[in-house]
């Protein structure tokens, strides 16, 4: 049994109908465990005050933001390399979801900054990073809502996924070099002595959890609509054969 | 594959698009900035290397939807693709001649036209140099965008939104580079990493624009 | 409902703007999801009668 058996979509389907419904509870669960421990059950912080409940919508979506480009560029080389349709389908599913992620992450930014630095935007790093991925996500969804051809499509996407890869590696580093900016440094790595304290990372690693999980069943349930409205097309394109 | 690029270049020098437009589009750009932002020397100065930089990318964008559209539509793309020329070659030849109709005349024109904005002496010698290192990166990781997009009816918006995110570290390092210099700050680690991206550029993309030439045309 | 402080106005509207965000794309899913499966339901029922 190998992990190649789920790249057959009458698998997929199977497995993930299967699945789907639970995670999809499982998902509610989390996030709602975390969300309103986060909102209802924190204390203010001595320096932002309330607003330091912002964190547990806008460190996790940032996270997502990321990790759904990486899974993309995963499962477009799976696709390059492999060809198989499923990994293609769930790169295309999962783009929607980061971009939403991505667009979550700089309005909750904003909406922090605001009281916080005094100012919705500044030309920061990071927030400018964000900017970027926001753009690299929308041009990835309109290539592949371009082209007709399912296979056409895959390819020319999954090219773009990696050369975009690069470049947003790179714009990363350049907008580094460009300006120094005032959002502070990762507040969860393992080793940093002003990592946030246990009141708010306990309900911060729920909030995580749960927008993995959100993550999780989005892209599955929105793979098993593209794989449906797939064989769809191909059915059609049969039948059209068929009485030709 | 010479005979390729003097080819390209000869039929867009002769289809007039190539120099001419380009140059007058850079033009406008430079005429337009002070009607829009007011007349003041020391702040025209102060952006010119920017609006320059800004000026190049855009009309190195305008021409690029053109770059094999002609040769999709009449066929001799897929003849190309069938040559013993590896495609990869193509694709190099065809943004090298890109690189000469726009990039090139582009930079040449930088001074003459950043006079308009106040730019002299040392600071006009910064933007061309900056400019002749990382235009070229403009016009291939153009070819790559204009590849993604051949078979499209209307690729031209949709060319512009792949390839604009995709210039960002070109123009970030161009521009500061430019700025620096003028600046008489030392301008050697953006120029260092805008040939880097130049020559990377180069070197890599000639091979994920035929890859995508070939999903393409097949 | 905890006491917000002078900061009220900000968290209550990053809370609402993530939730509608989230909302938005999991109705989008199911929306398209439930299409999907009605329109190649009601094809494969077609292609059998």
């Amino acid at each position: 049994m190998s992990l190649w058996e789920y790249a057959n979509p009458r698998r997929f389907m199977a497995v993930s109908g299967r699945v789907l419904p639970w995670l999809g509870w499982l998902t509610g669960l989390t996030l709602a465990i975390g969300l309103i421990w986060g909102f209802f059950f924190t204390p203010d912080d001595y320096r932002q005050g309330s607003t330091v409940k912002i964190i547990y919508l806008h460190v996790p979506a940032a996270m997502i933001a990321i990790n759904a480009w990486g899974m993309m560029l995963v499962a477009s080389l799976v696709w390059l390399i492999r060809r198989h349709h499923v990994s293609a389908l769930a790169a295309r599913a999962a783009a929607p979801v980061g971009l939403t992620m991505t667009a979550i992450a700089l309005a909750t930014g904003a909406i922090w900054g605001q009281p916080m630095w005094g100012t919705w935007w500044v030309w920061d790093p990071r927030l400018t990073s964000f900017l970027i991925l926001c753009l690299f996500y929308l041009g990835y969804i309109a290539l592949w809502n371009a082209i007709e051809d399912t296979d056409t499509a895959a390819d020319l996407t999954s090219i773009l996924c990696l050369v975009g890869s690069v470049f947003a590696a790179l714009s990363r580093y350049a907008v580094n070099f460009w300006n120094q900016g005032l959002h502070q440094g990762a507040s969860l790595s393992m080793d940093a002595k002003e990592n946030v304290s246990n009141v708010f990372y306990i309900p911060l690693l729920f909030a995580i959890a749960g927008f993995i999980l959100l993550f999780l069943t989005l892209v599955l349930l929105r793979t098993r609509t593209e794989i449906r409205s797939r064989r769809l097309v191909a059915l059609k394109l049969r039948e059209r054969m068929a009485h030709a | 594959m010479i005979r390729l690029f003097l080819r390209d270049l000869s039929l867009s020098i002769r289809a007039g698009g190539g120099f001419g437009l380009a140059l007058a589009f850079f033009l406008i750009i430079v005429t337009l900035v002070p009607f829009s932002i007011g007349p003041e020397p020391l702040l025209l100065a102060q952006i010119a290397p920017g609006v320059l930089w800004l000026g190049a990318l855009l009309a190195c964008l305008l021409s690029l939807d053109r770059l094999f559209a002609l040769d999709f539509e009449d066929g001799t793309l897929d003849l190309l693709v069938t040559a013993p020329l590896p495609l990869e070659g193509v694709v190099a030849a065809k943004s090298l001649a890109h690189w000469v109709t726009t990039g090139l005349p582009l930079t040449l024109a930088a001074p003459v036209f950043g006079v308009l904005l106040g730019l002299e002496g040392d600071a006009a010698i910064w933007l061309v140099t900056s400019l002749a290192l990382g235009t070229p990166a403009l016009s291939f990781i153009g070819g790559f965008g204009a590849a993604l997009t051949v078979g499209l009816k209307r690729g031209g918006l949709l060319l512009s939104l792949l390839v604009l995110p995709l210039y960002v570290p070109t123009l970030i390092f161009g521009a500061e580079a430019a700025a620096r210099g003028m600046a008489g700050l030392n301008a050697a680690t953006p120029l260092a990493l805008l040939s880097g991206i130049t020559l990377a550029s180069l070197a890599l993309l000639p091979f994920a624009s035929a890859a995508a030439l070939r999903a393409n045309l097949k | 409902m905890p006491d917000l402080g002078k900061y009220a106005v900000e968290v209550l509207a990053a809370y609402g703007v993530t939730l509608v965000l989230l909302a938005g794309i999991v109705a989008l899913s199911l929306y398209q999801a439930r299409r999907s499966k009605r329109d190649l339901n009601r094809f494969e029922g077609h292609d059998d009668a």
